[in-house]
């Protein structure tokens, strides 16, 4: 599913550039699990951000199920997150000013899709995260769990082959954490591939397979 | 979005609002003043320039200064036959002060003008009954009249002061005349209460001789330029008659309708440009207004704008997004404040009564649009700029902005 050879990224920093990703390969098989780990600095972040198209690359190659990702357009870029990629984010990322049902049904917004239908579709995922009956809320009348339960709804409306999840628990106590990533697991069994970044063994303990960054480069797999 | 920022959006609308609705008001107020200076030229015919005898004021051809020029029939005949391109002539011989016109028991007192035929074209008089007068009254110094409507309301009460006046008979001073004609003027009420009798006859009855105190005359659809050179050649002309130098500007005073038209024409002008100036720039300021609420509003939602590109909205989508907020925001309180400029017109137009300052304060249909149009445009140039650089900010970074 997700393949990258001898990618480079480098950030300037003034007149000195800093090289945060250092001829780094990976490969990522369709259906897997698999958790980035590495001390901060070690550009498991900004590892994330290229695999999800947030952010470009200076070199190398980058194949997302069987498709080049060298050189995208904005525009193109935008439309291949929408169908392709959904993202759970550490701090939820939730509009403040929208329910839950409207976050929800916001990536189809972007994909042209009817508001009846949105939201149709929007409280069926709702229902898969068990927060069908807070719909009508905003997030600030939610729980930190709950918020992450929304943004994970949010994730999947878009029917991804691939989610990108940074630090999904790193906001929530010991037992959000274990049900937030037992959600994911469920999702992952589904046959959506699942990407997380975290710095706790405990989570990572629960992926298939954990890709321990250094520096700039993939150390173990 | 800009609803997050209701008070400062709202500030911001105000402004534009206000921006709108002074310039509406000073284009409305400006042609209001040029309407009425207008409306006061309607008076006389623009195309008519008036001579009044002075006093020399440099001696010449052996003539001393100081000695006043009298104008007489003799220059009425020289501007009527022996200069091109006047086309009426008149002479008014002046009675001094109103004069007590009777009929029955009716009696009041009026401004009364002794003239010309050509009078008629002049002063613009519209004859709504019988005729003005005419050569013949002239040569047989007939003692006619012809009275303003509003002369011929008063000495005929309960008649139709129209029609019925012709033919009848009032006294002026002692003298009886006949009424020959009613007439109306544009130049407004005053111009209704004056009486006109054949120059001629008012010459006799109050012993004027074949003097003549103001000399009026048209020059047709003669150009500025054109009119200026009759004028030229008719004070040359009266000056080598009546001995003065061409030099000397106070032996007679010479006013041109048309020159002053076009002056107060070249002011309007003028107001205009300065009234669109101020009017655009006030405008302006609410723009910029707009489009640092925008900014502002982008700033704030960095992240928010980050997010739903992440989530796949097009770069596109978001310029669009913000842009179409700031034409909205723009046009709405754009046409608020052209509609409350429009207003305050309509309310001067019904609630202030006639007066001599201002007439018909209104915005022509096309200034109206262009004001439109503009504001959209700038709503657009206004909400372009934020969101470019909205739309450019890569997702990553406005993630991490919080």
């Amino acid at each position: 599913m997700i393949k990258l050879r001898c990618v480079n990224k480098s950030y300037p920093m003034g007149a000195r550039s800093l090289h945060v990703l250092k001829d780094l390969d990976l490969d990522v098989a369709a259906g897997e699990l698999v958790s980035i780990m590495g001390s901060s600095g070690s550009g498991k972040s900004t590892l994330l951000n290229i695999l999800g198209l947030l952010d470009g690359f200076d070199s190398g190659e980058y194949t997302l199920d069987g498709q080049s990702m060298s050189g995208l357009s904005e525009a193109k870029a935008a439309r291949l997150r929408g169908q392709m990629l959904g993202f759970v984010f550490q701090s939820f990322n939730l509009i403040a000013y929208k329910t839950a049902v409207e976050n929800v049904s916001l990536p189809l917004y972007y994909q042209g899709v009817p508001r009846r239908k949105r939201e149709d579709t929007a409280l069926g995922y709702l229902e898969q995260v068990g927060l069908r009956d807070w719909a009508g809320h905003l997030p600030s009348e939610l729980s930190g769990g709950q918020k992450q339960r929304v943004a994970i709804a949010r994730a999947l409306i878009g029917q991804p082959r691939v989610i990108f999840a940074d630090e999904p628990t790193g906001a929530l106590d010991t037992a959000t954490s274990q049900s937030i990533m037992e959600t994911l697991q469920s999702i992952n069994q589904d046959g959506i591939t699942m990407v997380v970044v975290t710095h706790e063994p405990d989570i990572a303990r629960i992926t298939d397979r954990t890709i321990l960054l250094r520096d700039g480069r993939v150390v173990s797999s | 979005m800009l609803s997050r920022n209701r008070l400062r959006t709202g500030l911001t609308a105000l402004s534009v609002s206000w921006g709108v609705f002074m310039l509406v008001a000073l284009l409305g107020i400006g042609s209001g003043i040029a309407n009425q200076i207008y409306w006061d030229f309607r008076d006389d015919a623009i195309n008519s320039i008036w001579l009044y005898p002075g006093t020399s004021s440099l001696p010449h051809g052996g003539y001393g200064e100081g000695r006043p020029v009298q104008f007489t029939d003799a220059d009425y005949e020289l501007l009527r036959t022996s200069i091109p391109g006047i086309e009426h002539v008149a002479g008014r011989f002046r009675m001094g002060g109103e004069h007590i016109i009777r009929r029955g028991a009716k009696t009041s007192s009026y401004d009364i003008r002794a003239v010309h035929p050509g009078h008629q074209y002049i002063e613009k008089t519209i004859v709504r009954s019988g005729r003005f007068l005419n050569d013949r009254d002239l040569m047989e110094r007939r003692k006619v009249a012809v009275i303003g409507v509003r002369v011929a309301e008063f000495l005929f009460p309960a008649l139709d002061p129209i029609e019925d006046p012709i033919g009848e008979e009032i006294i002026i001073g002692s003298i009886p005349y006949t009424v020959i004609g009613v007439f109306e003027d544009v130049g407004g009420e005053n111009e209704m209460r004056k009486v006109y009798l054949p120059i001629t006859t008012a010459r006799l009855s109050y012993g004027g001789g074949d003097v003549i105190h103001t000399l009026l005359f048209t020059v047709g659809d003669a150009t500025l330029e054109e009119s200026q050179r009759i004028e030229s050649q008719v004070r040359q002309r009266l000056a080598s008659r009546h001995h003065f130098s061409l030099a000397d500007r106070r032996a007679i005073r010479v006013s041109n309708n048309l020159e002053e038209f076009a002056e107060v024409q070249q002011i309007f002008t003028w107001m205009d440009g300065f009234i669109w100036l101020v009017g655009l720039g006030t405008v302006a300021a609410g723009i910029v207004g707009v489009s640092n609420i925008c900014l502002i509003s982008v700033k704030e939602r960095t992240r928010e704008i980050g997010l739903r590109k992440a989530l796949g909205a097009p770069p596109r989508t978001i310029i669009t997004q913000i842009v179409r907020e700031s034409v909205a925001l723009t046009a709405v309180s754009g046409y608020l404040g052209l509609l409350l400029g429009v207003l305050l017109l309509e309310a001067l137009r019904t609630w202030v009564p006639e007066n001599d300052y201002i007439r018909d304060p209104d915005i022509a249909l096309v200034p109206a649009l262009v004001t439109a149009a503009v504001l959209v445009l700038c709503g657009a140039v206004a909400g372009y700029i934020p969101a470019r650089r909205a739309a450019s900010v890569p997702p990553v970074v406005a993630l991490r902005d919080s």
